[in-house]
């Protein structure tokens, strides 16, 4: 590592003052930015540490139904507190291991948007909204590609609120290195339709199938999207699979998604 | 009825005490005063010509002691290679010089181009990221048959090619090999690639060198398999220090796999930083260190042709290998592919015509060496991945046909220039075939096809050789060490005894089972008995611990040092009982005279030795220490039969291993639970080979699986429930040639699993009518799914 300060807001104003330092940098768990630290891949020159910030912490239920949790709130205290949606709970209780549940947040998780993360197929699959300390962001514009969000400088986010479906499920077939997802899927179904986000396959990061959503939302069964599929132009090729492989993935892992989730 | 103590008992891991409780002494708990830390500035290519390495700006960083580059390192050794080969025209293998620090050309990615000592880490990694390099890039040199047919890129320019040697063995048989296939009635070929692998031991090497000026004597702490060697190779052939002048400690060492059997440059590095800065210097590999220069695994590229006649006899079998050597020859490199791979080519069948050619190739990678099983696992694989793929062509039982082929009158000399001493293939194979219920498997298999699964069942058979190795014989072909082993017994006056043995643990547990042998030989506690291993400042020169050596070799050492012990005890026990020394018998601890109550205690004939008031002087010298070196009479055979199940995922690839077992001959035990230990964990790793690492470089040379976010290792869920996964060693047939009939464990798990692994998931992709006959390993989701769709 090189030698950076570190400030400890308590509030979520202390920390967007601080994020206003020269070079600053968001910690959430520190399970993406640590490692690169210690690899010398990165160089801030202050990291702000939003582990104490109170109000950017925990799992609640809001006014209008909606499961909201802090954007500081650990994997782990998703996976045991969002009872109210257990897909998310689910999703959320096999992410890395308990090691990375504990450290690991939902904000860094998205803050960071790494193609192969959970969150992202969750959000995005949910259509979650994005709280931040300025602004309110539908989950359809947050993510921008690999690595790429609609996060302005120093914009922190607060809270993600999640709309509870009827019944969801996530589906991930492990890369098996990393154990991130090769391939993810999250399938939500709500009154007025399904969603189906994909995480871990697509070089522009987590996609939303739309005609798997369509078939879904007319009739939510597995056979209904068995004659879809996904081309694998566009698909990550590498090392644990090609395009077409994940492509294929993609049918499977949403199949099995509806059969859990109906 | 289990005993409670000596050989057969399943003692306590003594050492796990300290190992678990946080109170090991590893080499990185080595900090020694006034100590200097380096940050190595590795290549980050592949190939390329050393223009400059300008570290003007990087002297007067904070902390800087002394900045080290290739041209330092110009008036010492390279490092040493301990195996020459000598190729099938009977000319020596190309040796190339092999530097600490590159000069001239950087030829892998991770080869080490300066060295900056520092007072920090830190201080010395920011002096080394300051450091210019002026580097032109060549092309690089990846694939071993582009390498050898193609001499554009050379990764040595003094060397004729970048063949290091092309071998064959047995060269006079060759001809009636390729008869006896002209004759044949069937002939099974099959190409494959046996993965190269990176060890990943838990603990990463580390070296720690110190100087003391006063007696000009240098020390290297050392994460070693075997520091006498170290000590030998580094002192005699790299930085010229006499061995008395030189002490290499290898302390609690956190797993080796082979991998740390070898000679690195950063402990010559460290050795001689330490006497040019006048302090210790010290170097921890961080994990991405090690993927680039620990030495890596297997990486062959085989084509196997087995010859049958009309009854399905084996008649002859015929290899073509390209063996991946690296960029330079690792310290026993040109050995793997040739003495431990060729010479098990018979496996446990009665072929009576084998040849074996290997070609040792150069390219710009890190160099490959001996990694768990080394060259066996090579050899067993190619062999019974044909096996399987002959039964299916001629529609016999995979089982049927090797026991009909099954070696079954001993000693058996094979083809292949070893001679079997002792084993009963028959045996294990029914011992595998009963303890994973085979005649279940079609009702198993029925189960998974309801849940839309395939189920396959695999069988593998394997042979090792062990307890490396007679010192005239692997002389004669081409090894630059003897390779016997030594103990030291020192019985202290109270009766406790230490011995101090030339083998290493780095995990097998010496500790514990050295104990449990000598407290059977004399009838005390094991309490009473401690080893010492691992620093050459005391213990007696050996050759350290790998092959599978360590009990067949240096427990056969560390009995003949106990029985001189006894010799001698006995005569000091006649004198203090006024009997003759043929009347004294030695049982539970206590020497008595035959057919007398009269006896002696081993504390008070101890005692006598030290204390000798009452002594034959005038016969015996008075103390109770004895050493013994140990050179084997011939390798061991160690062999097995293993079975596993596989579920194959037809939607996704994805392979589960439902069941494994596996029946060794291991001979006598002396702790059944470290041996159970010791095959769970190999076979655990031959899992790993089997479905999850794979060493991948691209075209470039660049290493692409360098960390764990893409180099997959085995984890507990990849393996069967433990009900389902059984290691079993009951048959046994002992050892004919060492005092304790015993012939090794350590590597069987790793030799054994890959293919057992592959033919169940190719007997799986069959049952579904997938026309697969071979599958390369790793066998991930991907590859599966892939063969399954094309």
């Amino acid at each position: 590592m090189y030698n950076f300060d570190v400030e400890t807001p308590g509030t979520v104003a202390d920390a967007v003052a601080a994020m206003g330092r020269d070079e600053a940098q968001a910690l959430g768990g520190g399970q993406t930015l640590i490692p690169t630290l210690k690899q010398r891949l990165a160089s801030p020159s202050v990291l702000v540490s939003l582990s104490r910030v109170a109000e950017m912490k925990g799992v609640c239920t809001g006014d209008d139904g909606r499961l909201c949790v802090g954007g500081a709130t650990t994997h782990a205290t998703v996976a045991r507190e969002a009872t109210q949606y257990p897909a998310l709970a689910a999703m959320a209780s096999h992410i890395g291991d308990p090691a990375v549940r504990n450290r690991g947040t939902i904000g860094g998780s998205l803050a960071n948007n790494d193609p192969s993360a959970c969150y992202p197929a969750a959000v995005l699959g949910s259509g979650a909204t994005i709280v931040t300390n300025t602004r309110e962001i539908a989950a359809d514009d947050y993510f921008q590609g690999m690595f790429s969000t609609a996060l302005e400088e120093g914009e922190l986010i607060t809270e993600v609120r999640f709309p509870i479906p009827e019944v969801a499920n996530y589906q991930k077939f492990v890369q098996p290195a990393s154990r991130f997802a090769l391939v993810g899927v999250f399938v939500a179904k709500f009154a007025d339709g399904v969603r189906v986000a994909v995480t871990g396959a697509s070089e522009d990061g987590v996609f939303r199938w739309s005609e798997a959503e369509a078939a879904l939302s007319s009739e939510f069964s597995a056979s209904a999207v068995g004659g879809l599929a996904v081309s694998g132009d566009g698909m990550i090729s590498d090392l644990h699979g090609t395009g077409a492989y994940r492509a294929h993935l993609v049918g499977v892992m949403t199949k099995r998604a509806v059969e859990a989730a109906a | 009825m289990p005993k409670d103590g000596g050989i057969g008992a399943s003692s306590k891991r003594r050492e796990d005490v300290r190992f678990l409780t946080g109170a090991g002494n590893y080499t990185d708990d080595i900090n020694i005063h006034g100590q200097a830390h380096v940050a190595f500035l590795r290549s980050d290519i592949a190939h390329g010509t050393i223009n400059s390495v300008d570290t003007s700006a990087a002297q007067g960083m904070p902390g800087v002691v002394k900045i080290f580059t290739g041209a330092d390192f110009e008036a010492v050794g390279g490092m040493p290679c301990g195996w020459q080969v000598t190729d099938k025209h009977g000319q020596p293998m190309q040796e190339p010089r092999h530097p600490i620090l590159a000069h001239g050309k950087v030829r892998h990615v991770g080869e080490p181009i300066a060295a900056v000592v520092a007072d920090t880490l830190e201080q010395a990694r920011d002096a080394a990221e300051a450091i210019v390099l002026d580097i032109d890039e060549l092309p690089a040199v990846v694939d071993m048959k582009a390498a050898v047919a193609n001499n554009d890129v050379k990764v040595h320019d003094d060397l004729t090619s970048n063949l290091c040697y092309d071998w064959g063995f047995v060269e006079e048989n060759k001809a009636a090999t390729d008869e006896a296939f002209e004759k044949a009635a069937h002939v099974t070929t099959l190409e494959l690639v046996n993965n190269r692998l990176v060890a990943n031991p838990m603990e990463p090497r580390v070296a720690v060198g110190d100087y003391a000026r006063g007696t000009d004597e240098s020390t290297l702490y050392t994460t070693s398999q075997n520091p006498h060697v170290i000590r030998l190779l580094m002192g005699a052939f790299v930085l010229g220090i006499p061995e008395h002048k030189l002490r290499v400690v290898a302390p609690d060492v956190g797993g080796g796999f082979g991998t740390k059997i070898f000679h690195y440059q950063e402990e010559a590095f460290c050795t001689f930083a330490a006497k040019a800065c006048n302090r210790a210097v010290k170097w921890t590999s961080s994990r991405s260190e090690a993927f680039m220069s620990d030495a890596h695994g297997r990486d062959h590229v085989t084509k196997i042709e087995l010859a049958l006649d009309g009854d399905n006899n084996f008649t002859a079998v015929r290899t073509e290998t390209y063996a991946n050597m690296g960029a330079y020859l690792s310290t026993f490199a040109p050995s793997i592919p040739t003495w431990l791979h060729g010479t098990l080519m018979a496996g446990n069948y009665k072929t009576p015509l084998i040849y074996v050619n290997v070609k040792a190739v150069f390219t710009n990678t890190v160099p490959v060496d001996a990694y768990r099983g080394a060259g066996r696992p090579e050899a067993t694989f190619q062999l019974e991945r044909v096996i399987d793929k002959a039964a299916r062509e001629l529609g016999v039982d995979p089982v049927e046909l090797r026991r009909q082929n099954f070696i079954t009158e001993f000693p058996y000399a094979t083809p292949v220039a070893v001679e079997y001493d002792t084993g009963d293939y028959h045996a294990t194979m029914d011992k595998v075939l009963e303890l994973s219920d085979r005649d279940g498997f079609a009702a198993r298999r029925a189960e998974s096809e309801a849940k839309g699964k395939l189920r396959g069942f695999g069988i593998n058979c394997f042979i090792e050789a062990c307890g490396i190795a007679p010192s005239n014989l692997v002389g004669q072909l081409g090894a630059r060490a003897g390779l016997y082993e030594s103990a030291t017994v020192r019985v202290n006056a109270t009766g406790g005894l230490v011995v101090m043995t030339g083998s290493h643990s780095h995990g097998q547990g010496h500790e514990t089972a050295f104990p449990q042998v000598i407290a059977d030989m004399i009838g005390i506690d094991e309490s009473m008995i401690e080893v010492v291993h691992g620093d050459t400042a005391n213990t007696p020169m050996g050759m350290g611990t790998y092959g599978s050596r360590s009990i067949a070799v240096g427990g056969s050492a560390m009995v003949r040092a106990t029985e001189k012990i006894i010799a001698k005890a006995k005569k000091i026990a006649s004198h203090l009982l006024e009997a003759s020394e043929s009347d004294i018998e030695l049982k539970d601890g206590a020497f008595s005279v035959a057919g007398t109550d009269k006896s002696v205690a081993w504390g008070d004939v101890t005692l006598a030795a030290y204390v000798p008031h009452n002594y034959p002087l005038e016969d015996i010298e008075p103390g109770l220490e004895e050493t013994a070196f140990y050179d084997p009479s011939n390798f061991t055979y160690p062999a097995g039969a293993y079975t596993c199940e596989v579920e194959v995922d037809p939607a996704t690839g994805e392979v589960t291993i439902e069941r494994f077992a596996s029946a060794d001959d291991f001979g006598n035990v002396v702790n059944p639970m470290i041996v159970e230990g010791q095959v769970h964990g190999g076979i655990a790793q031959g899992i790993g080979q089997a479905l999850l690492e794979n060493c991948s470089y691209d075209e470039n040379g660049q290493l692409l699986s360098a960390s764990y976010m893409d180099y997959a290792m085995p984890r507990a869920d990849n393996l069967p429930a433990m009900d389902h996964y059984v290691v079993d060693h009951s048959c046994q047939t002992p050892c004919t040639h060492n005092p304790l009939g015993v012939k090794g464990c350590g590597e069987a798990g790793a030799i054994g699993s890959p293919p057992t692994v592959i033919n169940a998931i190719i007997d799986a992709l069959q049952s579904g009518g997938h026309k697969v006959d071979h599958l390369d390993m790793p066998a991930t989701p991907a590859r599966v799914w892939a063969a399954m769709n094309t």
